[in-house]
């Protein structure tokens, strides 16, 4: 068995010895992404589970351990972990749990200090963290990331939001239900046994794999009707998590909606940009400048293949990221980079752009980059494009699910009504019913 | 025909409308949450009254209507949406909509942009809380319209959340301020809510329209939305029947209507909810429980025929007066426990009254007093001593069990907590943001579901499933409840339910407790809610120990005053009490009169109590400058000294014109720095004064998060009060980082405190007439600094060099260090002063900005005036050197909290008091951390939640507390 060890501050490490004896639990967020990467760490010899638990239990567990005003995805992310830790399905002392860290200004690069609190609050000190990031925070001697590592993980990434896209194009139309998903779950096999393989991750793989998917979905059958568009931005957990947000893709796509949530790549770009964009405004090493520029570029070539496939096979491809950037120009400033920064306003703005002018903005109840880049901006994106449609809505424990639904739907009700006004028909959709007589009075 | 169906939250509303769309018929009535039966006896009315109705097109609208029309498969309207269908057919040319509902406040701007607001996840400012308000002011709700016309003055309510309006209204009316002035002031509240909350920055103009049960039926809050949002609305006929006829005018498909109501009446939603293991297994574990119970009494005696000396306790709590008499054998002789509805003077006159009365012989040898209403009960009786409430409960507590470790009293509205440690009150914990763990909650849900709270707990002791509510806020609850109630939950398995969560409440929420073994295993549970024996169970159940509920659960606060009164008198030799007598009983006379103090920049609300023979009693001070008149003399109060510091920046006449700085946020630190550098460069450096209520109205509609921090709210108004004032060009910067001094990982501003600039321009209006420089800037990069800044400075400005630039950069660094410096050098005197005066040192932690005296309420007089020096973190954070912290130390402000925590766990003569904005975030990671460093050096950690508020009772009472525990008060 595995020995505990201390580095110098007393953090537990987690050591060559446990990477074979361990199971490390991994948080879910976007389920697409999140299978397909697991198993790059699966490849490499660690032994992951992806925690794809809910239900109130979760919250509740959170709520014991973590701080009550924290942020919601902490809450459930680390209510998830103990939740998990005290089922009884894992062995407490040969699992370890891995978790990212940003190291921003926001309250996000805590959750790992709060989720060792919280294993020492339940009694849990000697199961391991692993901290997740790309810059060299927290090193731990059995677990690395070497850059075959990272180029899989981006090439996970960039599957993941091909085939996230796609379904989300595709699965509202289907004639037959179920052919989009069942395509999903086809490439997230073929694609994990590439990577088995060492395959599929290099520029050309992608390229070609890339068209090969989009071709595939590009024969399901589909029957196109005009459906409300609504695009879906905000805290990333929240924005992804269908524990964080109620199931909110399928609540959108049970309403009859075609759903577009904008990719994870375009928040990889944004968060190496940032070292850029920091540099630029405040001064800065050169060197740094340089070695970020080529991660940005590879970043950047990777999301051409990614428009290119798509828009190739008749899909509406995601914005590039400079032309999304481009967008908020006079809007906010781009130092203002602390969680989804900038980019959150962004993506709305280009959701309106490419006709997902309704949108759901999500936060959790008092997310405070949100306060400026979600709240404090949708006055001024509909200033620029009257169109917009957004509700922000907050996800939080108490935050019951009946009274988010019923102010989508009001959002809903308007969209539909556009939708009505632009197309001359009825469209699907349970929202509402029947146009209203012209002029009468009220009255006894 | 048409008929249109409105399940709100509170109330079912349901039209008939002709082909005309004429109304026909129309019902309003109140569901008290049996919405089926409501409904389906609605149905049936109608069909008696309408011939033919039948047939008519059929919809549902309504918060609470939407599970009900999806099982019965009736179209449901989105009930705004409803609203705005009615609106464009009844009232064409309707620019704005206010429609406050239960639960909900909505505003629908129809014209120039369709845009719907609604309120999310709050419910401050509805009908709801006005209800609560009425509740809590003991009037009958149709009343509070009648009495808000007879209105003087309004008092600052805050507006955000009905604990909060409570926590402001208690004071007032335990202070004796008018009902009708305080029902005013909460329509105000109210307003303000909607406005603020809603608006979001966009005016309200043009025609607007009230609807909805509370504007329909208080016309003083219409008046009050005309007055603020300088308009005339009109409340059309109908008002309360939008909604219904909006889901009429949207129906298009007849329905069996005979099927319709069978099937209502069967209707039982999804029989999926969370549930709990029952309270009690069976009628024997009941029994067992009771007789357990029942052990923890006290002696008895009688107090006609008692001859010995006596001993008053009182406690004039929130809802409730409690008073004990008891022997010199700790006997109780006699007890009252009466409901308080606003002014405990009367209660206690009463009380003593009947003392006479039963024995005129009484000889009463001591007095206390405790709870919200201590001061003016002790001033207008003469009574001994007064006790904060902690230290009267944790008395009591000691009596029944010598070795406890924790004392948990729940109350009408406060949850009052405190972890014993070495014989001293170690640990406190109040509810501040939230009474959802409280008595008035379940009393609130008893009532409005139809039963007396008595009934209603009961009901839930053999509840099979009760429903898990998990733990959060009163509204939320409300919500819950429903959707449980949809699920088909019982009413016995709802009881049980709250029951649970206001243990929960009290655990998770207030204590923050994650088991047991925390608490300790020797626990004393106190406080009327406790007399339940539900709530006691589910507690049990909840920490997995037995504990002890005294048979005068309900009754310690006033118990433990009166044992300190014998303890006291004993001590001190006194055999008789200064307490009224029966003769001056008689000729007493309370008289109340507010006025403003207008002394000192806070400007106290006061209330001025008068008694018979002459003698006065002030309330709702902060200081003693309004009974004393003078100015404190000496200030040992570093927060006095750095608003005196930041007044001395004046502007200079400068040859490139004015610049403005809004008096907010990190401004508050960097005045000096900017007025350095802009003077320095030829600028007049204006900045606006410090934050008052006044300058808050002037931004309030232009606010687009409700949920933000206040400090960050008041910025609104200061950069509104620049461009009135004629400023052109205003500079806020965004500011991602903070100086680096060397304490923490990294040195960051908080996302609210470094964006907030962003804000500000993008939805204020006025932002746009003027120049507003918000450019992205590096102050932690001395070097690069000024070439970032000259670069910023030549996008707005001609003719500014980089030798200028570099040469202002340079003495605004400069200016920043001595401003420091001056700060620091202050704080050494003060300590040094302190030192020798033997007093003690409270280093009042917060950020900056904290030093507005319109954002921390004057808490910094509050604690001069208990004799203690004020330092702020800043002093004090220098003198440690950096170190590991449990959590990641990235924000400069917070890293000097720890600092300073870390350097007051080595002095036994400083404690750390942590100022806290509701809403902030950040400091969700700070107060843990902050606890976890005082904890390990042995000290008191405490809290206070400072927001719009300007109640201080809570406030006293943890600073009490902790002077008591240090052995200081």
């Amino acid at each position: 068995m595995a020995e505990l060890k201390y580095d110098k501050t007393g953090r537990l490490i987690f050591t060559k010895e446990m990477k074979s004896e361990y199971t490390i639990l991994i948080p879910m967020m976007a389920p697409i992404h999140f299978n397909i990467i697991k198993n790059v760490f699966i490849h490499y010899g660690y032994k992951c589970v992806l925690l794809d638990t809910d239900g109130p239990e979760i919250a509740q567990t959170g709520l014991k351990y973590v701080h009550n005003d924290t942020c919601y995805p902490a809450l459930l992310v680390i209510g998830q972990f103990i939740h998990a830790l005290q089922s009884g399905k894992y062995d407490v002392n040969k699992t370890a749990l891995m978790i990212t860290q940003t190291g921003g200004g926001c309250r996000a690069s805590n959750y790992i200090h709060l989720l060792r609190k919280a294993l020492k609050k339940a009694g849990l000190e000697q199961v391991p963290v692993i901290s997740l990031n790309l810059s060299g925070l927290e090193k731990n001697e059995g677990f690395s990331i070497t850059l075959p590592m990272i180029r899989r993980i981006v090439a996970g990434l960039v599957y993941g939001d091909v085939l996230m896209l796609l379904d989300n194009q595709v699965k509202p139309y289907e004639a037959n239900k179920g052919d989009s998903a069942a395509l999903v779950q086809k490439w997230t096999d073929i694609l994990t046994k590439q990577f088995a393989k060492g395959d599929g991750y290099r520029r050309k793989e992608i390229s070609k794999k890339l068209d090969e998917i989009a071709c595939d979905f590009s024969k399901v059958k589909v029957n196109k009707v005009p459906k409300i568009k609504v695009g879906v931005v905000g805290e990333i957990y929240v924005k992804y998590a269908r524990l964080g947000n109620n199931d909110l893709e399928k609540f959108l796509y049970d309403m009859g909606c075609e759903v577009c949530l904008p990719g994870i790549m375009g928040f990889a770009l944004f968060k190496v940009d940032n070292r850029l964009e920091d540099i630029k405004l405040y001064g800065g090493s050169k060197i740094k400048y340089k070695v970020v520029k080529i991660l940005m570029d590879y970043l950047e070539e990777m999301e051409g293949y990614m428009v290119e496939s798509t828009a190739k096979y008749g899909f509406l491809p995601p914005s590039r990221y400079k032309h999304t950037k481009e967008l908020v120009k006079d809007v906010i400033g781009y130092g203002s980079k602390m969680g989804e920064g900038w980019l959150l306003t962004a993506e709305m703005l280009e959701l309106a752009e490419t006709g997902y002018e309704n949108i759901v903005c999500t936060q959790p109840f008092g997310c405070l980059p949100n306060h400026i880049n979600g709240k404090g901006m949708i006055r001024k994106i509909k200033s620029i494009n009257e169109k917009a449609n957004i509700v922000a809505i907050d996800y939080d424990p108490g935050a019951p699910r009946v009274n988010q639904e019923n102010r989508i739907k009001l959002m809903l009700a308007v969209a539909k009504e556009e939708l009505e006004k632009s197309t001359g028909k009825k469209a699907a959709g349970p929202v509402l019913k029947a146009k209203p007589k012209e002029k009468a009075t009220a009255g006894k | 025909m048409r008929l249109g169906l409105d399940v709100g939250s509170t109330t079912v509303k349901c039209v008939v409308l002709d082909d005309d769309n004429k109304i026909i018929y129309s019902v309003y009535e109140r569901h008290l949450s049996k919405i089926t039966q409501k409904i389906s006896e609605i149905l049936e009315k109608v069909k008696l009254a309408v011939p033919g109705v039948e047939n008519a097109l059929f919809a549902i609208s309504g918060s609470a209507g939407m599970g009900i029309a999806q099982s019965c498969g009736i179209d449901f309207i989105q009930e705004v949406y409803a609203t705005r269908v009615s609106a464009n057919t009844f009232l064409p040319g309707t620019d704005v909509i206010i429609e406050l509902g239960g639960e909900d406040a909505k505003i629908l701007f129809l014209e120039g942009g369709m845009e719907v607001r609604m309120n999310g996840t709050c419910a401050g400012g509805t009908g709801a809380f006005i209800d609560q308000m009425a509740t809590l002011l003991n009037v009958p709700l149709e009343e509070l319209n009648g009495l808000a016309a007879q209105y003087e003055k309004t008092y600052t309510i805050a507006s955000r959340c009905g604990v909060f309006a409570k926590t402001d209204i208690q004071p007032l009316l335990n202070q004796g301020a008018r009902k009708s002035d305080i029902a005013e002031s909460i329509f105000c509240a109210v307003v303000n809510q909607t406005v603020a909350g809603l608006a979001q920055g966009r005016e309200i103009t043009g025609n607007v329209v009230y609807l909805g049960g509370p504007l329909t039926f208080m016309s003083r809050l219409r008046a009050r939305f005309d007055m603020v949002l300088n308009t005339k609305g009109t409340c059309p006929e109908n008002s309360l029947y939008y909604v219904a006829c909006g889901a009429a005018l949207c129906a298009d498909k007849a329905i069996d209507f005979d099927g319709l109501i069978e099937q209502i009446k069967v209707y039982r939603g999804s029989g999926n909810f969370a549930f709990n293991p029952p309270l009690f297994a069976d009628k024997k574990e009941y029994d067992n429980f009771i007789e357990r119970h029942n052990k923890a009494d006290v002696k008895r005696g009688d107090l006609k025929s008692y001859t010995k000396k006596t001993y008053i306790g009182m406690d004039a709590g929130s809802t409730t007066v409690k008073a004990v008499v008891l022997g010199e054998d700790k006997e109780l002789l006699h007890s009252c426990y009466l409901g308080n509805s606003g002014n405990p003077v009367p209660i206690i006159k009463s009380f003593l009254e009947s003392l006479y009365e039963i024995n005129p012989n009484i000889n009463i040898a001591s007095a206390a007093v405790t709870g919200y209403g201590e001061d003016i009960i002790k001033n207008a009786f003469n009574v001994d001593y007064g006790i904060v409430e902690t230290v009267a409960h944790f008395t009591a507590a000691r009596y029944f069990m010598p070795d406890v470790q924790f004392v948990i009293d729940i109350g009408g509205q406060d949850i009052k907590c405190f972890k014993v440690h070495n014989g001293a009150i170690d640990n406190i914990f109040l509810n501040e943001a939230c009474s959802s763990g409280c008595g008035s909650f379940l009393q609130t849900f008893a009532n409005a579901l139809g039963y007396s709270i008595e009934e209603f707990s009961k009901l839930g002791l053999f509840a099979k499933h009760p429903v898990d509510l998990g733990s959060r806020c009163t509204v939320f609850m409300n919500s819950s409840v429903k959707q449980a109630q949809k699920d088909g939950a019982t009413i016995e398995d709802i009881s049980a339910g709250l029951s649970l969560s206001v243990v929960k409440n009290a655990l998770y929420k207030v204590i923050r407790a994650s088991g047991p073994d925390e608490l300790g295993r020797r626990v004393v549970v106190q406080g009327g809610t406790f007399l339940n024996d539900a709530v006691l169970r589910a507690f049990e159940q909840e920490m997995k120990v037995d504990v002890v509920r005294p048979s005068i659960s309900g009754l310690m606060g006033a118990y433990g005053a009166a044992l300190y009164a014998m303890d006291r008198s004993e001590k001190k030799g006194v055999e008789k009490s200064s307490i009224i007598s029966q003769q001056g009983l008689k000729s007493f006379v309370h008289e109340i009169s507010v006025t403003n103090c207008g002394l000192c920049q806070n400007n106290c609300r006061l209330t001025v109590n008068k008694f018979a023979d002459g003698r006065k009693f002030i309330g709702g001070n902060r200081c003693e400058r309004p009974i004393t008149k003078k100015k404190p003399s000496q200030s040992l109060n570093i927060y006095e000294y750095k608003l005196k510091l930041l007044s001395e920046y004046k502007p200079v006449n400068g040859y490139r014109g004015k610049i403005g700085l809004p008096m907010g946020l990190n401004i508050y630190e960097l005045l000096p720095f900017w007025h350095k550098f802009f003077t320095t460069l030829g600028f007049e450096v204006v900045h606006s004064p410090y934050s008052s209520r006044e300058i808050y109205a002037l931004g309030q509609q232009t606010i687009p998060s409700d949920t933000v921090c206040f400090p960050a709210k008041l910025i609104h108004g200061h950069v509104q009060w620049l461009i009135n004032n004629g400023v052109s060009t205003i500079f806020y910067p965004c500011l991602s980082y903070n100086v680096d001094e060397g304490l923490g990982d990294n040195h960051y501003n908080c996302p609210v405190v470094a964006y907030y600039p962003e804000v500000i321009k993008n939805n204020m209006k006025d932002v746009k007439k003027i120049t507003f420089i918000n450019d992205y800037l590096g102050i932690h990069r001395k070097k690069d600094f000024y070439k970032k800044a000259y670069e910023m400075l030549c996008k707005y400005f001609n003719g500014i060099s980089l030798k200028e630039v570099k040469k202002a950069a340079e003495a605004a660094y400069e200016e920043y260090d001595s401003y420091f410096k001056k700060v620091r050098a202050k704080g050494e005197e003060i300590i040094e002063i302190a030192e020798k005066e033997n007093r003690h040192i409270i280093v009042l932690a917060g950020r900056p900005y904290h030093v507005d005296p319109e954002i921390n309420h004057g808490i910094d007089k509050l604690i001069a005036g208990f004799g203690c020096a004020i330092i702020s973190e800043d002093v004090v954070s220098c003198r440690v050197e950096k170190f590991e912290t449990t959590v990641l130390n990235q924000w400069t402000y917070h890293s000097r909290m720890y600092a300073a925590a870390k350097y007051v766990g080595t002095r036994k003569d400083m404690d750390l008091v942590q100022l806290v904005s509701f809403g902030c975030g950040v400091d969700a990671i700070t107060t843990d951390e902050v606890r976890e460093i005082l904890e390990k050096a042995g000290k008191i950690y405490t809290q206070i939640k400072i927001d719009e508020i300007t109640n201080l009772g809570a406030v006293k009472i943890r600073l009490r507390s902790l002077l008591a525990a240090i052995g200081r008060e």
